[in-house]
């Protein structure tokens, strides 16, 4: 092996360490017998799991988490698929201008983006009486917000370099509009389209910042409840929370990449 | 089946004509084959059949039923694209069910249709396969099975066989050609490959910068070119410009005075031209009509001397480039017939090149910028 080869790969495995270091960390932890966190633990337990279902703010964060994750990726999905589809075949002005605006969510600080938004809604709802501040339909609109790039530039992407004549024959064979969309487009994007449906329910699954703005009273979601626990206490139940994270975002992962190979998609 | 009409047929975009009043009636089971250079209109034209394309104005009828503001998927049209277009993510079958569920037929109809069209490609046994396991061949009877199985008013085929390669060509060709006899199919199809095009057609329309330059039988398009450009598309052709002195003598750029059958009306350029003597007049010789031989010959109408100056053994003929004594050089395609009398010729070796009059054609020397991009 030549010098640079044994350079490059000393780099990638240092590279893959600092990435994997933390999660190695926490799930080590996680299995510490003692009730504050010390090196080297005196031994190994795995009653932190157990203690998390006692933590009704855990289990509830859970499930508004899982909630507001799966609106958040439909609504994600019923805008950024047509919006995309615009994008990528429509020639017109401001084309590129809407491309980025569509992007913008990724580069606005989330705390900015969940005061500005807590402010819009405040102001709504003053105007219409529509109960959207500290709502569960005004949180999913936000986490909506966050979605669509992810939405958008992997749908985008599975468009690049699609053949519409298939469309064409489609239509030729006596396909409506809607029809070729259905029986004909979307499968042929499905991979990117399910990509983007995992990244917009993991994006919203893991905010927290802009919820923190946005989150009514007496309602919390995971990060928040992890948030909230941090504040009083530091024991291994955390790591444990954050083990249990790390492994539905993973399975999801695994099992749409079982379906679609998401290495082709991104 | 029907007939399709084109009544003066116009697309423009912005300041460009793609297509200029094109009108054509194709009889119902006739085969039309649109050919032309690329960029010439004929693939416009086919699309504006299918409905992809709208038109600037003029009229489209697919057996008598006036289909020009329709959208493409109410037309009834049987298109085989270039590419084939199959759907990737649906099997040989599936592709070929998909017209047939889309006008709403029972189940059990449109398998057993699918099952017939299947066999009448040839491909019984390979329903189940997706496009990719399918070869290039086969994958072209797919898509040609699926235009046919939805019983269209017109079988509209855009360059059906260049992705084939050479020898599987022909055999598509033949096949398709037997199909649209067999069904009595109207069929329009675009190429720009003229061997394609002469070998399949019943009539040819031959297109240039969005218009029809001439329409007839392959026969009529060979023999009595209405001008230059059919001339040097359909078929090879040399050309030598110069002018008329007087009906039936021609005298070549180069000097050289030559004689054609002036009274002919093959040469349609002819009678036009010999009314003004002087214009500007190019002399198409065919290269397969000239004959090369020595000095001794007997006389016919047109003799020059030349030298051999190229040659390339091409199989069934030999092609020779010949520099006359004018300086202007002729293509001769001598026939390699393999008799005793044969002789070849050595590069540098003195001929002369013959022929009798009736072989020259005498056209308006209009130049068409595509015939170089040939």
């Amino acid at each position: 092996m030549t010098a640079g080869r044994l350079a490059l790969r000393v780099a990638a495995g240092l590279a893959l360490g600092f990435i994997l270091l933390p999660l190695v960390l926490v799930s080590w932890l996680s299995f510490f017998r003692d009730d504050v966190v010390v090196f080297p633990p005196s031994g190994y337990t795995v009653r932190w799991f157990r203690a998390i279902l006692d933590q009704r703010n855990f289990v509830d964060g859970f499930v508004t988490s899982l909630e507001v994750g799966a609106f958040a990726m439909l609504a994600g999905l019923a805008l950024g698929v047509p919006a995309s589809l615009c994008l990528a075949r429509y020639r017109f002005r401001g084309r590129e201008g809407l491309g980025l605006l569509l992007l913008t969510p990724l580069v606005v600080p989330g705390v900015v983006a969940g005061t500005a938004i807590y402010v819009f809604q405040v102001e709504t709802e003053i105007l219409t009486r529509l109960p959207l501040v500290a709502s569960l339909p005004g949180l999913v609109l936000a986490h909506v917000v966050i979605t669509i790039p992810w939405t958008v530039r992997l749908v985008t992407a599975s468009l690049m370099g699609f053949d519409r004549t298939v469309e064409e024959a489609a239509q030729n064979l006596g396909a409506g509009p809607w029809t070729t969309f259905r029986r004909v487009t979307l499968p042929l994007i499905r991979p990117g389209v399910v990509a983007a449906a995992l990244f917009g329910f993991v994006i919203s699954f893991g905010n927290l910042e802009m919820t923190l703005f946005l989150i009514g009273p007496g309602r919390t979601t995971l990060p928040i409840a992890i948030l909230q626990y941090l504040e009083w206490r530091i024991d291994p139940v955390i790591a444990a929370v954050s083990l249990l994270q790390i492994l539905v975002i993973g399975a999801a992962m695994v099992a749409t990449d079982r379906y679609v190979k998401l290495a082709r998609v991104l | 089946m029907a007939r399709i009409e084109l009544e003066a047929v116009s697309k423009r975009y912005g300041d460009f004509h793609a297509v200029r009043n094109f009108s054509l009636t194709i009889e119902q089971g006739e085969l039309v084959v649109l050919l032309g250079p690329s960029g010439c209109g004929k693939t416009t034209t086919l699309r504006m059949i299918a409905g992809f394309v709208p038109v600037t104005s003029g009229r489209i009828r697919l057996g008598g039923r006036d289909v020009t503001g329709l959208p493409p998927h109410r037309r009834n049209t049987g298109l085989v694209f270039q590419g084939y277009a199959l759907f990737p993510h649906l099997t040989a079958a599936e592709n070929i069910a998909f017209g047939l569920e889309m006008r709403g037929l029972p189940e059990a109809v449109v398998r057993e249709k699918v099952a017939s069209a299947l066999r009448l490609v040839r491909l019984d046994d390979l329903g189940d396969r997706l496009p990719r396991q399918l070869s290039g061949g086969q994958q072209q009877r797919v898509a040609l099975a699926r235009a046919l199985v939805i019983e269209p008013d017109a079988l509209l085929l855009d360059e059906p066989l260049s992705n084939l390669d050479a020898k599987l060509r022909e055999e598509v060709r033949v096949e398709i050609r037997q199909l649209q006899r067999a069904l009595g199919l109207t069929t329009v199809m675009v190429t720009h490959d003229q061997d394609e095009a002469l070998a399949m057609a019943d009539r040819l329309v031959v297109m240039s910068a969005g218009a029809i330059q001439q329409i007839g039988t392959q026969r009529e398009l060979y023999e009595h070119p209405s001008n230059r450009f059919v001339a040097g598309f359909v078929g090879r052709t040399n050309f030598l410009s110069g002018q008329l002195v007087e009906p039936g003598v021609f005298r070549s750029d180069g000097g050289l005075t030559l004689r054609y059958d002036g009274r002919s009306a093959a040469s349609s350029g002819g009678a036009a031209a010999a009314r003004s003597s002087g214009a500007r007049r190019a002399l198409a010789l065919r290269p397969e009509r000239l004959v090369l031989g020595g000095s001794a010959d007997r006389a016919p109408a047109n003799r020059v001397a030349g030298t051999v100056e190229f040659a390339s053994y091409l199989g069934a003929t030999i092609e020779y480039y010949v520099r006359l004594s004018s300086g202007e050089t002729l293509r001769v395609h001598a026939p390699n017939t393999g008799a005793a009398g044969d002789r070849a010729w050595a590069l540098g070796e003195a001929v002369h090149v013959s022929w009798p009059a009736e072989v020259g054609l005498v056209l308006e020397d209009e130049h068409h910028p595509e015939e170089d991009q040939r």
